[in-house]
């Protein structure tokens, strides 16, 4: 009997600390974790007894990432709570400023974190030293969805400027113009970007995955939408709770997030795409077809090309709504607290990003329940981890190691946000 | 065929949010010119190029939470040339060190459905609570050019230019109308600049990310809160943020206990 066991103990070019350890027992793969060590920082504990008006504020340091998302689902849930809507320029404001999170954070991760796993580079420095002129070119894409942020926000991480019922202060027409001129030149990066990673080696790897995402009746969803699967699910979003849960399970001290009586699910680019590819412009979906996929795409792999539709979908959108901007009446629809709890579910870069938040008369948090992306898709990570591994088994273990990094880079996990996550027994070679 | 030697640039993590390594792939226009001047030989969220010290100059993000990182950090002390922390959460405790002022076992219990597995330590400690520290950048994040400042001081040997007066000097120099005259409570006299007095420019008070200047006056200002209408409450929770375990901040977060 022969039995290989592979470690990566730390793995890189992902956000936060975490490490695989992955089980072979002649010729099967018997375990296949992703074990994460992130210490937690206990977000859903320390913001019971603060504000309503800080939340955005504390929810923002959950990720450097993905601030935005973190502040989006806050001042949603807490407008849900208090009985407020935020519509017109307001809203598109709020649809803008996720545009420049989608951009950074999606061209840092397809060229500077993803893209080097397909050419066999350790990272996009060396990277850089062969396909120069792209690297240069995805960093002032990335540098456009940057000033977007700052335009917007104030600053790029942990922006400044979000508020329960809109902004601190709206834009001007003036601030956003040079901004548009960058998008311009950001959508023509992005286009060539799909071209580009549409021609890299993929294995031939396909997994049937429940897809989960919002879907909005006329929108590509960032901010608004009801819960939706391909496998039946449509609820609104206050019932996130009846049919998905998270367990503490034994092996791993992480909270692992399941659909109720039937198991894993994906959320993310692959599951935004698929359940919401009819609302992609006309643009998008012919790069789409051009690049190799159709409407549904089941190989992990391939998640950078569809990353890379985004980034054309998100500088297009903010092109858009830049073109059709009036500064509002007011910077925010007043907001008064109530007793009550709210629910708030967006789109994150890496997935939906479900808040609950209780509250009490003068708009204290009594209790909160945050569930990000990467802890609800880390079943969804280890039975890929366990269908791409069993696929190399005849390779020698550094293959293995490459290829299963790889497989998790596919995710773009975010190890930091996922304040569930922790590791129960360390494995060091 | 000898390369010249380039100084061996190492960037740690310990419990943050990534927001500020994330400064260093955030220098859009500066990181390639960066990644020629030093050699990058630990950034394990860049590179799967991962080299074994001594490390010229060592940037250390995160707070120590864990028993397991207040040994880590020492090794990396050990292997570093220059050691200099980046962020709130490196040089102060971030925002989770406010499980300092609460039970840390309810706090498990309030997130963790099984308690015994999840192993912490009771308070979230700065780097310098642990290991010496050569130099200590602010800021929740912190700001990316001075990020490159105090890359490129230690590696030319001198001394940072990071300025340690007030926000309310930077909002001058703005020429940003103040906000607490137009009565909007505001932490700007007491925080440290770096952050360039954004929140002010978009109407809004100072929340402190950049944590507490050289000497500041919180009593007074507390006073000058308690004049616009804050309640004690707001106050405790103003000066109890991302820099809580900051002693100026986290003493007059006390004098405000209801």
């Amino acid at each position: 009997m022969t039995n290989r066991t592979i470690l990566v103990d730390y793995l890189t070019r992902v956000e936060g600390e975490s490490a695989l350890d992955l089980r072979i027992s002649d010729g099967r793969v018997t375990s296949a974790r992703l074990n994460v060590f992130e210490p937690p920082r206990f977000f859903e504990a320390l913001l019971r007894g603060r504000g309503y008006a800080e939340t955005p504020d504390i929810v923002a340091r959950i990720c450097g990432i993905c601030p935005i998302a973190y502040q989006m689902s806050a001042v949603h849930a807490i407008e849900n709570a208090f009985g407020v809507t935020v519509e017109g320029q307001l809203r598109a404001l709020r649809r803008l400023i996720y545009c420049g999170e989608w951009i950074e954070s999606h061209a840092l991760h397809v060229v500077m974190l993803h893209a080097p796993d397909y050419l066999g580079f350790p990272d996009a420095i060396q990277m850089a030293r062969e396909h120069g002129d792209l690297v240069r070119s995805a960093l002032a894409l990335k540098k456009t969805g940057n000033e977007l942020m700052r335009v917007l926000g104030g600053r790029e991480i942990h922006p400044v400027n979000v508020k329960a019922g809109g902004f601190y202060r709206p834009p001007t027409r003036a601030e956003l113009a040079p901004v548009a001129e960058n998008l311009a030149r950001a959508r023509e990066t992005a286009v060539r970007l799909v071209r580009w990673v549409a021609t890299f080696p993929f294995p031939q790897f396909e997994r049937d995955y429940e897809f989960v995402a919002l879907r909005h009746p006329g929108e590509y969803p960032f901010n608004e939408g009801r819960l939706v699967s391909n496998r039946g699910i449509d609820i609104d979003i206050s019932d996130y709770e009846t049919h998905f849960e998270e367990r503490h399970v034994a092996h791993s001290t992480a909270l692992h997030s399941s659909i109720k009586q039937r198991g894993a699910y994906l959320v993310g680019p692959l599951a935004r795409y698929a359940l919401n590819f009819d609302r992609l412009p006309e643009s998008v979906q012919g790069l789409a077809r051009e690049a190799g996929l159709g409407p549904v795409c089941r190989n992990p792999f391939q998640s950078i090309i569809v990353r890379s539709l985004e980034l054309v979908y998100a500088c297009e959108e903010a092109l858009r709504l830049i073109g059709a901007y009036e500064p509002p009446a007011i910077a925010a629809v007043p907001v008064v607290p109530r007793a009550g709890t709210g629910f708030g579910c967006t789109e994150a870069p890496r997935g939906i990003c479900w808040h609950r938040y209780q509250f009490d008369a003068t708009g204290t948090i009594s209790s909160v329940r945050i569930v990000p992306p990467t802890s609800q898709n880390q079943p969804s990570i280890e039975a890929d981890l366990a269908a791409a591994a069993t696929s190399v088994l005849d390779q020698p273990d550094e293959v293995i190691r490459h290829h299963c990094e790889q497989t998790i880079r596919n995710y773009d996990p975010c190890i930091s946000c996922s304040t569930h996550f922790l590791k129960l027994s360390v494995h060091r070679t | 065929m000898s390369e010249r030697r380039r100084p061996r640039l190492a960037v740690w993590k310990f419990a943050s949010c990534d927001g500020c390594q994330l400064s260093l792939l955030d220098c859009e226009d500066e990181f390639l010119t960066l990644a020629d001047a030093v050699q990058i030989a630990n950034f394990p969220e860049a590179t799967s190029t991962v080299e074994d010290g001594p490390y010229d100059l060592s940037l250390v993000e995160g707070s120590i939470t864990t028993a397991h990182d207040a040994e880590r950090i020492r090794k990396v002390r050990r292997q570093s040339k220059h050691l200099v922390t980046i962020g709130a959460c490196a040089t102060a405790g971030g925002i989770q060190a406010l499980r300092n002022f609460a039970d840390v076992n309810d706090f498990i219990a309030a997130v963790y459905a099984s308690p015994q597995y999840i192993r912490t330590l009771a308070t979230s400690s700065p780097i310098s609570a642990h290991v010496p520290v050569d130099f200590e950048l602010h800021g929740c994040p912190i700001n990316k050019a001075q990020l490159i400042e105090v890359i490129s001081a230690f590696l030319a040997g001198r001394k940072p230019a990071i300025a340690a007066h007030s926000v309310c000097i930077d909002c001058k120099r703005n020429g940003t109308v103040c906000v607490m005259v137009q009565g909007t409570p505001c932490l700007g006299p007491v925080t440290h600049a770096g952050c360039g007095a954004i929140c002010p420019s978009y109407r809004r008070g100072c929340y402190g990310c950049y944590g507490p200047m050289e000497g500041p006056n919180t009593a007074a200002l507390a006073r000058e809160w308690r004049a616009l209408g804050a309640a004690p409450r707001d106050l405790q929770r103003a000066f109890r943020s991302f820099y809580a375990a900051a002693e100026a901040f986290s003493a007059e977060s006390e004098a405000h206990d209801e």
